[in-house]
């Protein structure tokens, strides 16, 4: 049996995980230095989230994938020209600040504002996914804050895999310590999933894809609304690079067996 | 005045009896430790709250700490609903201004909505917890890229503590005195079948290992004699991890080659991924093998001790200060000798 799904995915807007980063002091607590032109992607594990919610959607007719994203708008449209070409979506924009410095409290806040704003969203059997942890905070708390907000008290974190079942239940499978699963299975919606890498591969690129859903996106993007997120007492007292920068020994020119023994002689060695 | 709160949980439930199970969690005795330095630093009252079984005070006997619990069969197993609700339950009985907690799975799903519900703040993922007259609390951002320190005014203050930061509790054992909590449980909708694990011997996750090994893409590619060999690549490397009792990590390109349709080793899965997309994990001594060493991958490799790497790439990632030692070399002809080597040893 299918059921129309509503499905919100919170996705927020990193650095580019190959940039060099290098974090700098300013009137509001730390941030990264020109991070403003830093080349930006959507966080890697709530883009999973994108992903698994698009092919859910498509394997259930109806069903509706909105992504929440908050950020600047400058850089959201940037991301968005790439995002847009792989998942059927529409976009709700929030303009405000990026980063992992502020406060996980205050983004959930404003998400869950715009999520309770969103027309023709029913609450009762929504889904709202995201990544289980940033790759800019990775605190892996916002999704759960939003729910908390949302009074959703069925949430899973660290999902690899749902199941959509015949009577509006699903099987999900969480990560746990170990390299294992969790298994559950919820009643149906609302509930919260937090997704880690999931099974999908990235989706390939879909010009017609990306023409449907940038109709919605720049409109979007014009509208959004500009959110400022408070500290809520939090201070920083540093931000800094980590220190440790090994002094590497190439070797080039040693034999297989050479490398084995030594590597032996360091595996046994306490 | 500062007052602490340290909550624990219990092993998950024995899957034959259903019952829950009767010990802390590593992870939760080792926040016992950061409880214990950190009551003792700033002169607060220490509590410590047990989710799960009250039998596992009888392990916290010589704590100066009022015990608190909520125990039954609904908190057996971890769930958001009847997890969320005990720690609710616990934290306004103990009304501590700090709360801490292990950055377990089964804590980190629901710890920021027991914080919201009692009005707090949460911080995860901690590392080192500071402050002389008061609490600073260390942490990464950017996934192990910039390391911070920061402190909250608002109480109380959620800290989920990350394992192996802190040494396990230790202490005699003896009758403890608990006081039991009760817990309003709301309907639950959520029911937990158990844990799908891997077959024992095909399980290549060994979070206590001293040892990570890391298998990167290079495993599946083209070697000198123009062809692919995974299958021996996968024998080399399974061989390793037995006789080695390592625990087995990937970088994402190899992992992702599998949802590509590619020829890869069929005991990779994302949860073996290490990285800006994978896991953190900690363990001693590392070795990389066929990887480039770039960015996102090595990320993952913060909190590793000592690393080495085998690569054919003498201008790979790892020699730009992110190993130890380097070998530019074939590790397809260095892990077979090292597995010989290693098997002689055993005999």
């Amino acid at each position: 049996m299918k059921f129309a799904l509503h499905i919100v995915v919170c996705a927020g807007i990193v650095p580019d995980p190959l940039q060099t980063l290098e974090p700098t002091s300013g009137p509001n607590g730390p941030g990264l230095k020109n991070e403003m032109v830093l080349p930006s992607v959507l966080d890697p594990w709530a883009a999973s989230a994108l992903y698994e919610a698009a092919n859910l959607a498509a394997k259930n007719p109806a069903s509706k994938v909105w992504l929440v994203s908050l950020g600047p708008k400058a850089k959201l449209q940037q991301v968005m020209m790439t995002v847009a070409q792989k998942a059927s979506f529409e976009l709700v924009a929030v303009d405000g600040p990026i980063g992992g410095f502020p406060d996980a409290h205050s983004t959930a806040a404003v998400l869950a504002d715009a999520i309770v704003a969103l027309p023709g969203l029913d609450r009762e059997r929504m889904l709202l996914c995201g990544g289980w942890e940033s790759a800019t905070r990775g605190a892996g708390v916002t999704l759960q804050l939003i729910g908390e907000r949302l009074g959703i008290t069925d949430q899973f974190q660290g999902v690899d895999q749902i199941d959509l079942l015949d009577d509006g239940s699903f099987e999900v499978l969480e990560r746990v310590e170990g390299g294992r699963h969790q298994v559950s299975v919820c009643a149906g919606g609302p509930a919260v999933l937090g997704w880690a890498t999931g099974n999908l591969a990235e989706p390939r690129n879909n010009p017609q894809v990306g023409m449907a859903n940038m109709r919605t996106i720049m409109p979007a993007l014009q509208k959004a609304k500009a959110a400022t997120l408070e500290a809520n007492g939090l201070r920083y007292v540093s931000a800094s690079l980590p220190r440790q920068q090994r002094v590497t020994r190439v070797e080039k020119n040693m034999s297989a067996d050479e490398i084995a023994l030594e590597l032996v002689e360091w595996i046994g060695a306490e | 005045m500062e007052s602490i709160l340290v909550l624990t949980h219990t092993a998950t439930s024995d899957e034959i009896s259903g019952e829950p199970g009767s010990v802390l969690t590593r992870a939760s005795l080792e926040v016992v430790t950061a409880g214990i330095q950190l009551s003792a630093r700033l002169k607060a009252t220490l509590t410590i709250g047990i989710v799960g079984n009250a039998e596992a005070a009888d392990t916290l006997a010589s704590v100066e700490a009022k015990l608190l619990a909520v125990s039954g069969m609904a908190f057996a197993q971890p769930r958001y609903a009847s997890d969320a609700a005990a720690c609710e339950a616990l934290s306004r009985a103990a009304n501590a201004t700090i709360v801490l907690a292990p950055d377990s799975s089964r804590f980190a799903r629901v710890m920021a909505g027991v914080a919201h519900r009692v009005g707090g703040v949460i911080d995860t993922h901690i590392t080192a917890v500071g402050g002389t007259d008061h609490v600073e609390v260390t942490r990464w951002f950017y996934r192990q890229r910039v390391e911070a320190v920061l402190s909250r005014d608002a109480r109380p203050w959620f800290l989920l503590l990350d394992a192996g930061t802190h040494a396990a509790f230790t202490g005699a054992a003896g009758s403890a005195i608990v006081e039991q909590i009760s817990v309003e449980l709301p309907a639950m909708r959520t029911t937990v079948k158990g844990i799908r694990a891997p077959k024992q011997d095909a399980q290549t996750i060994r979070p206590d290992a001293k040892m990570l090994f890391v298998a990167g893409a290079g495993w599946t590619k083209k070697q000198p004699d123009g062809q692919t060999h995974v299958d021996e690549a996968g024998k080399l490397i399974l061989g390793f991890l037995r006789v080695a009792g390592a625990s087995l990590g990937s970088s994402k390109s190899l992992v992702d080659q599998g949802g590509e349709g590619a020829s890869v080793l069929p005991f990779l899965t994302h949860l073996n991924q290490i990285g800006q997309t994978g896991a953190t994990p900690r363990h001693a001594k590392g070795l990389s093998t066929c990887c480039h060493g770039e960015e996102p991958h090595v990320v993952g490799w913060r909190f590793i001790g000592e690393r080495r790497a085998i690569s054919l790439d003498p201008n790979c990632g790892w020699t730009r200060g992110k190993a130890d030692v380097v070998y530019v070399a074939d590790a397809f002809q260095v892990m077979s000798r090292v597995n010989a080597l290693l098997d002689e040893k055993k005999l």
